[in-house]
């Protein structure tokens, strides 16, 4: 669990998030929502220790991290995994060689352990030929599940996502969602997902923050988002007018 | 005063990579690859050019001899001493802060754009020093292309005086044996010790800092060629006067 407590975060003269307070749930999917400039990667940011909130306080699992160590802190990063919005994928490595590395830096397991926990975890992300290809070699769709995989070889207890559909068309990245859920739940993982894909939130919105000018404007599920009668929410998602047909379809329902 | 706060960033970036060291074992795996690349791949281009430079300075050399009572074993002693002291130590830096610089500056600053280095950082690993600190450990074996460059260019003398007809091979090699000054050897490497460190650092400086996309890796590789050859031959004269002065 994430407890986050009205954090502020300016860079000079801008304000980007202005008292932020969410608790973000173990064996759950977070997503955070919200146009461009909201403050959304500033936020995501602050979670994974990349940037220090100016005010506030960040909490992981009861640890606050601003009162951890310099070596307290270089742990907890080790409990987190992450998927960059363009996968980040090391070049120079191979898929294996990218999912080993963590394991390479941070464990003494022997050669044989560690293949046997890439082959798994490369298994569970469904990409089973793929060990020696390169980044560059394989599609869009195949980088972010190798990213996946790199995000949960060392078990962590925290996944972070930066708009992990980005690039990617409607049905991979539907799989792409289903499978961070998937793991969310199976490994009990607290994922937070920045995101701005209306069918992510639809899907698998287990709790939606939505920012808005460095605030939190909006939290709730995603049956709730539904029924939501917050101007700035229902602008923001229901701004195509597919998705307005489909809200008023879902409140006709419910009638 | 922006350059001044560049001048902080940098001395705070190689504090940086010293700290919190990566396991040896990746870093040794790190270490042979880098002097592959900065090294060994930057070889044939070292090569070249010193066997050129070292041609044309004992052909300028032997030109500018015209008086009959000069002899000619003078050539080779310009030669020696043209390399030793300048062409092999700074002519082959600057050809390296091309080389090499734009190659680190480049290949950094790609990761920097494509979210490589973010993602180190929150594994928990200090990106400095997996990134940085092998470039100049591979680098401190610079010294050892600049001995090559100076024995090239100064076999390119001797091919350019014999075979170009400026002066005889026993008069040459006679003047490359006079007046050896061994220190001026120790002078060349000391100084190719310090720039091979500008030529490892500075380009990463701009790689590492560097933001925006590829149109801005390119002009950070550029950046960082100019200021790597500004340094170097700022340190030439500082080392020279300090060294020789």
């Amino acid at each position: 669990m994430i407890e986050v407590e009205n954090i502020h975060k300016s860079f000079g003269d801008n304000h980007v998030l202005k008292g932020i307070s969410t608790i973000f749930d173990k064996g759950k999917t977070n997503l955070i929502i919200g146009q461009s400039g909201s403050g959304k990667t500033v936020f995501l940011k602050c979670l994974l220790g990349l940037f220090e909130p100016d005010e506030g306080s960040i909490c992981y699992n009861g640890q606050y991290y601003s009162d951890l160590s310099l070596k307290e802190r270089r742990n907890l990063r080790q409990e987190m995994g992450m998927v960059f919005q363009g996968s980040a994928l090391f070049d120079s490595m191979t898929v294996e060689g990218n999912v080993m590395f963590p394991l390479d830096m941070f464990t003494n397991q022997s050669q044989s352990e560690k293949q046997d926990r890439v082959d798994f975890v490369l298994k569970r992300v469904n990409l089973v030929d793929a060990h020696k290809r390169y980044p560059a070699e394989i599609s869009g769709g195949m980088q972010k599940r190798v990213a996946i995989a790199r995000a949960i070889v060392m078990n962590p207890k925290y996944l972070f996502c930066d708009e992990p559909n980005s690039g990617l068309d409607p049905k991979t990245a539907i799989l792409i969602d289903n499978l961070i859920h998937e793991i969310t739940q199976e490994y009990d993982i607290t994922t937070v997902i920045n995101t701005h894909d209306m069918n992510s939130v639809m899907e698998i919105g287990e709790k939606i923050i939505f920012l808005k000018n460095g605030l939190k404007e909006w939290e709730g599920t995603n049956k709730e988002i539904f029924k939501t009668e917050n101007k700035a929410v229902t602008d923001f998602v229901y701004s195509s007018e597919l998705f307005k047909k489909v809200r008023q379809m879902y409140i006709e329902e419910r009638n | 005063m922006k350059y001044l706060e560049a001048i902080g960033k940098y001395f705070i970036m190689i504090w940086e990579v010293f700290k919190k060291p990566t396991k040896w074992r990746i870093m040794k795996t790190l270490i042979f690859k880098e002097i592959d690349e900065l090294i060994y791949g930057a070889m044939g281009i070292i090569i070249f050019i010193s066997f050129f430079i070292g041609g044309v300075v004992t052909i300028q050399t032997a030109l500018n001899l015209n008086s009959p009572l000069l002899p000619k074993s003078l050539i080779g002693f310009a030669t020696r001493q043209s390399m030793i002291l300048e062409f092999a130590p700074t002519f082959t830096s600057i050809i390296m802060a091309g080389k090499v610089g734009s190659y680190i500056t480049s290949s950094i600053g790609t990761m920097r754009v494509t979210e490589q280095i973010d993602a180190l950082e929150v594994m928990g690993i200090n990106s400095l020093n997996y990134l940085v600190f092998p470039k100049i450990v591979a680098t401190m074996l610079y010294p050892f292309a600049v001995a090559i460059s100076m024995f090239v260019g100064i076999l390119g003398g001797w091919v350019a005086a014999v075979f170009g007809g400026f002066a005889p091979s026993g008069e040459f090699i006679q003047g490359l044996q006079m007046d050896f000054d061994s220190f001026h050897v120790t002078y060349a490497f000391i100084k190719s010790v310090v720039f091979a460190f500008v030529i490892a650092t500075v380009p990463s400086y701009h790689g590492y800092y560097m933001t925006g996309g590829a149109l801005e890796v390119g002009k950070a590789s550029t950046t960082s060629f100019v200021w790597t050859s500004v340094v170097i031959i700022i340190l030439n004269y500082v080392l020279t006067q300090l060294l020789l002065g």
